[in-house]
């Protein structure tokens, strides 16, 4: 499964990086390395919805407030 | 408001914009020949002997905005035609020479080459002269001077020479598309080949990012550009020209900063790999030194590499203030990342090719990379930025020695020691602009503040450490 975080600057501001760390830190708790391929890329074009996160396309916003609930009601759900 | 720093620079983009406003339009075929006319009307020459020597030159400028001479790898060019043929006969004496009874010059030759007549006054043995200049340096009336073309004495790598027709000729075996003669010859008579029609290309099939996406990727050195506008606008006027989003180069470089460190302490021994003409010079001056180049990928194509594994069908266009980029950016190891390169002189004529006044546009900004990333668009950024990457991989106990060369004449010091076993130090930075990348041929204005400009934005970067700023990676 391919989650990608938007790195852009505006998603950056809006603490993508944040975001990025609580789902490293939750992959690597669930032990879903093998399942999940984390990347950033840059700018999705919904700079108003940031933090912008893709899951295998499809498209979320996400805030580092609520990555962790994005992660165990989306995520999980799918695997 | 001033854009350039010379009249050649203007002229430069005066053609760059007039073919990019015809390729966005799909005329540049039908109209190409007309652009001379349009840069040179009427009758009067302002710039040579005549209105039609100058469209003839236009004409040849044309070619290579439009991409230049395809069987010459080199993107450095000259354009024969627009070669003054100036004097080259090296240190002369004048007619400001008034037969004085000092003879400081007489006295301060070691080669025994200055020669009075009946009147006193000096004259230069060229058989003996060595061209040291000493005799210049003493002349009271400074009645002594170096005729030496502009553009040999820019070349530090003595790749100019004089054709049969006492033309400028670039020995390519030699060359290391610095840029240094594109920017001294006074007469604009080298140039840089220019791929602006490709980026337009790629922009105008791209369906507005709909097919696949166009990111630009701009070198820190943009801060002490565009200073008639916001840093911020700059980068709205990129997205305006149709690119999907604008990307630091810098954060390429807290990437390589990351690895550098470790392939230093690994190693022992280490030159950097970031500039292109740097690399290039060791590989054609220095070939016992290649080993030691970083196996590290530049900041560009770093950063291109991590953006193509990300969106796989993305095209990417590096921006920068170098004319050697558009050399790195053809190598097989780079040319899968990066597509296309243009300067920035490119990236003014592209905006007011759509008549983008980027001065009255919002702010977008420009964030990812860490102070540390953006100080290597100046001389000794790099360094810093290494030794700030060994602390944060706890690699403290390597003794960094780091030798910051400053122009490519420092780095020919640096590798003759290395290459002789007798350098101080075990890093070599290595820039072939005297500055950094902000004093590069590419660049719109080189100016004294410039370095402040980088440091400043360097400061402003939210990423405080190299290891934040690859934590969101």
């Amino acid at each position: 499964m391919k989650l990608m975080v938007c790195i852009g600057s505006s998603c950056h501001l809006k603490g993508s990086r944040q975001v990025v760390e609580q789902l490293q830190h939750l992959i690597a708790e669930n032990d879903l390395k093998e399942k999940i391929d984390l990347g950033g890329t840059f700018c999705m074009g919904k700079c108003q919805q940031g933090v912008c996160v893709t899951l295998d396309n499809d498209f979320y916003s996400v805030t580092p407030e609520t990555a962790e609930d994005f992660f165990k009601t989306e995520v999980m759900s799918r695997l | 408001m001033r854009k350039f720093d010379t009249k050649v620079q203007y002229l430069k983009y005066k053609v760059l914009r007039e073919v990019a406003r015809m390729a966005w339009n799909d005329e540049l075929f039908d109209k190409a020949l007309d652009i001379p006319k349009i840069i040179v009307p009427g009758k009067t020459p302002t710039m040579r002997c005549c209105v039609y020597k100058e469209r003839a030159i236009l004409n040849e400028r044309v070619k290579i905005a439009m991409g230049g001479d395809k069987t010459n790898p080199n993107v450095i060019e000259v354009i024969d035609i627009a070669c003054d043929e100036c004097p080259m006969g090296g240190y002369e004496v004048t007619d400001a020479c008034r037969g004085c009874l000092a003879h400081r010059c007489e006295d301060v030759c070691k080669r025994g080459a200055i020669t009075f007549d009946h009147h006193q006054k000096a004259h230069i043995d060229k058989s003996k002269c060595v061209e040291c200049g000493q005799c210049a340096k003493v002349c009271p009336y400074s009645a002594i001077m170096d005729f030496k073309r502009p553009c040999v004495k820019s070349c530090k790598v003595k790749a100019i020479s004089m054709n049969e027709d006492k033309a400028a000729e670039i020995d390519n075996s030699k060359c290391i598309s610095c840029g240094a003669c594109v920017y001294q010859c006074p007469f604009g008579a080298i140039t840089d080949k220019s791929f602006i029609l490709n980026v337009i290309d790629l922009l105008k099939k791209s369906e507005q990012n709909q097919k696949y996406r166009v990111y630009a990727v701009v070198a820190p050195s943009i801060s002490s550009q565009f200073i008639y506008a916001k840093l911020g606008q700059v980068i709205t006027g990129i997205k305006e020209l149709g690119f999907h989003a604008v990307v630091e180069a810098a954060l390429g470089a807290d990437m390589v900063a990351n690895e550098e460190c470790k392939e230093l302490a690994e190693k022992g021994f280490l030159t950097s790999s970031c500039c292109p003409a740097f690399v290039d010079y060791v590989q054609k001056q220095f070939p016992d030194l290649a080993p030691y180049i970083s196996h590290n990928l530049s900041p560009m194509a770093t950063i291109a590499q991590y953006i193509k594994k990300g969106d796989p069908t993305s095209k990417i266009v590096f921006i920068g203030p170098c004319t050697a980029k558009k050399m790195e950016f053809q190598k097989e190891t780079v040319h899968p990342y990066v597509d296309s390169v243009i300067t920035f002189e490119e990236l003014q004529a592209l905006f007011d090719s759509k008549d983008l006044d980027i001065t009255t546009l919002s702010e977008t900004a420009l964030d990812n990379a860490s102070y540390y990333g953006r100080i290597f668009a100046r001389s000794g950024g790099l360094s810093d930025a290494v030794a700030q990457g060994l602390k944060e991989n706890g690699l403290d106990h390597f003794d960094l020695k780091a030798v910051a060369c400053d122009g490519i004449e420092a780095c020919r010091m640096a590798l003759l020691k290395a290459s002789k076993r007798v350098l101080d130090g075990n890093f070599i930075e290595g820039m072939a602009c005297t500055g950094g990348c902000i004093g590069g041929a590419g660049c719109l204005t080189h100016g004294e503040k410039n370095k402040a400009e980088v440091d400043r934005y360097g400061r402003e970067a939210l990423e405080k450490t190299i290891t934040d700023a690859l934590k969101q990676l």
